[in-house]
């Protein structure tokens, strides 16, 4: 890192006072029926029955080539979902931000469908992520055997909806991360199943972090941000309440949150 | 560390980005792009269709079966209401209602459905909106895509009527193609039209059921708009017939049923036929891609 600081240092990623909204329907009054949709669309009222949840408030960071960043904060401080808006998956409400290249999302969950084969499953996820065929075909055993999911039989041919809740897991993160990516986002939670899978997930996790020119990790073990970040955000309520060094930042973190 | 190096010191965000040519994220691509990223992910598109296609049936005992079990049943309750019990036919033949009957009510449900999962599209996809990246487009065309593969399934059971009530094939069969594939643009376009419509407001899906009611009932599905409305004004029926679901049924009418001849369609109807699907399938596709940077947002 030092001779990259001494360098000239490169941006890939520019939060500008990043604001995002949700609008949550029926949180009010609401009545879903068919006549009160009719009323409302004749009325040009478009408020009623919306409740706001400003969840970032005006954030502003600028990241750099090789950086390697945690997030940290409290549950609902806004994490996921500014990944989710540097990664341009959810517009902004005010406010910009500018990227080098595509960064992409690790994970694949919404694309794949239980009640299809796990052998389907892997095709569609893969195509899901802007792989050709050709690519997915290359990579289909690689995908399954880092799975274990044919370990105990061929279970590879069954519907999705028949593994236990972390052979599912397994999958998903099987197929999520047979794809290289530019600026990679890891929302921590994705690395689930059994010890011998995490150890080789993790091993995996880092084998793309060295790939990618910039990460972004989400997490809630202060050790895992520790082992891989040298900067940390940390959100809270919507708001970047510190930016800099991994350990200056979580050791105020750590007060914080009283441990 | 963290502080900026001198060069860049005093930039704004904005300009910082043009100096290292950043893009802003999430931005909408020019149209010729949009096409251009729609077609690299046309293997995308087919795969998720026919996995929704699928997925449908896949816990049933019966399984795939129920994709001709289910309009064969739809034509069996049709046949049992309107031919025998209603007699809606009004003079025309049993040979003629019939496959009359059964065709207007597949090629109605395809446009139908259509729609109804465009405006789904969006809305009830919004994991996999927030997720991925992809032109938002691939979801309301691979919705139409799928709802195609299901009237292909119909088709089967609808040649089985035609032909069990002396409609044999012949040349005029070949029309069929050329139908389904205007038919096909169309509803593709009135898909992503609602699809950006439903993204917007959701209740679209409470409302599109009636809408589509009435339509139905407006486009003599179960009954011929020339013979119902004999004594009206003629350009009431020229405007029923003009109609695209019911260009689109007579049309295919025409091509199937031996004794459906071309004094039961409207004037010009071929260039109708071609001038709904164009202008739908480009004025749907391009409004839809106006929004495409707001897709997902909260």
């Amino acid at each position: 890192m030092a001779e990259q600081a001494a360098d000239r240092r490169v941006p890939t990623v520019i939060a500008d006072d990043v604001h995002i909204v949700y609008r949550v329907n029926g949180a009010k009054t609401g009545k879903g029926s068919a006549t009160a949709a009719l009323s409302r669309i004749v009325k040009r009222s478009g408020d009623r029955g919306v409740r706001k949840v400003h969840a970032v408030r005006g954030v502003s960071f600028v990241a750099h080539r090789g950086e390697a960043i945690g997030l940290i904060g409290s549950n609902g401080s806004g994490k996921s979902t500014l990944l989710r808006a540097i990664a341009g998956l959810l517009p902004p409400e005010s406010g910009r931000v500018y990227t080098d290249g595509q960064p992409s999302l690790l994970g694949v969950n919404a694309a794949l469908m239980n009640d299809l084969t796990g052998e389907r499953n892997v095709i569609l996820g893969g195509l899901a992520m802007g792989m050709s065929r050709e690519q997915i075909k290359e990579r289909y055993q690689e995908i399954v055997d880092f799975s274990g999911i044919n370990e105990k039989g061929d279970f590879i041919t069954l519907p999705m909806r028949t593994y236990s809740s972390g052979m599912q897991a397994r999958l998903r993160f099987s197929i999520a991360a047979a794809k290289d990516h530019d600026v990679l986002m890891i929302d921590e939670a994705l690395a689930t199943g059994d010890a011998k899978f995490r150890l080789r997930s993790e091993a995996r996790i880092r084998e793309l972090r060295k790939e990618a020119g910039t990460v972004f990790l989400v997490s809630h073990s202060n050790k895992s941000i520790r082992d891989t970040c040298d900067r940390v955000l940390w959100l809270e309520r919507g708001e970047l309440r510190m930016d800099g060094p991994t350990d200056e930042v979580l050791k105020e973190y750590e007060k914080f949150s009283g441990k | 560390m963290s502080a900026p190096t001198s060069p860049d010191e005093g930039l704004t965000a904005a300009q910082l980005a043009a100096k290292y040519g950043l893009a802003v994220s999430g931005a909408r691509p020019s149209l010729p792009d949009y096409v251009r990223q729609l077609w690299g992910r046309r293997h995308f598109i087919l795969a998720f269709s026919s996995a929704k296609l699928t997925a449908q049936y896949s816990q049933a005992k019966l399984g795939q079966l129920w994709q001709v079990a289910t309009p064969l049943l739809n034509a069996a309750v049709y046949f049992a209401i309107f031919g025998l019990i209603l007699d809606a036919g009004r003079g025309m033949d049993k040979d003629v209602y019939i496959p009359f009957l059964v065709t207007g009510v597949f090629v109605f449900t395809f446009t139908q459905s259509s729609v109804m999962s465009g405006v789904r599209a969006i809305s009830g996809n919004l994991g996999l909106v927030r997720a991925l990246h992809f032109p938002r487009a691939s979801l309301p065309v691979s919705f139409a895509l799928q709802q195609l593969q299901q009237l292909l399934y119909s088709m089967i059971v609808l040649f089985a009527v035609a032909i069990a009530f002396g409609s044999y094939p012949d040349a005029s069969w070949v029309l069929i193609v050329p139908v389904l594939v205007l038919q096909f643009c169309f509803n593709t376009g009135l898909a992503l039209i609602f699809a950006r419509a439903g993204a917007k407001t959701p209740d679209l899906a409470q409302l599109m059921p009636f809408v589509m009611r009435t339509w139905m009932y407006a486009s003599g599905v179960m009954f011929s708009i020339p013979v119902f409305l004999a004594d009206k004004p003629q350009w009431i029926a020229n405007v029923l017939q003009w109609n695209p679901a019911a260009i689109y049924m007579d049309l295919m009418r025409f091509a199937l049923i031996e004794e459906y001849g071309s004094q039961n369609l409207p004037d010009h109807v071929w260039a109708v036929a071609g001038g709904w699907a164009v202008l739908f399938a480009i004025g749907g596709f391009v409004y839809f891609w106006k929004a495409e940077e707001r897709y997902g947002r909260g």
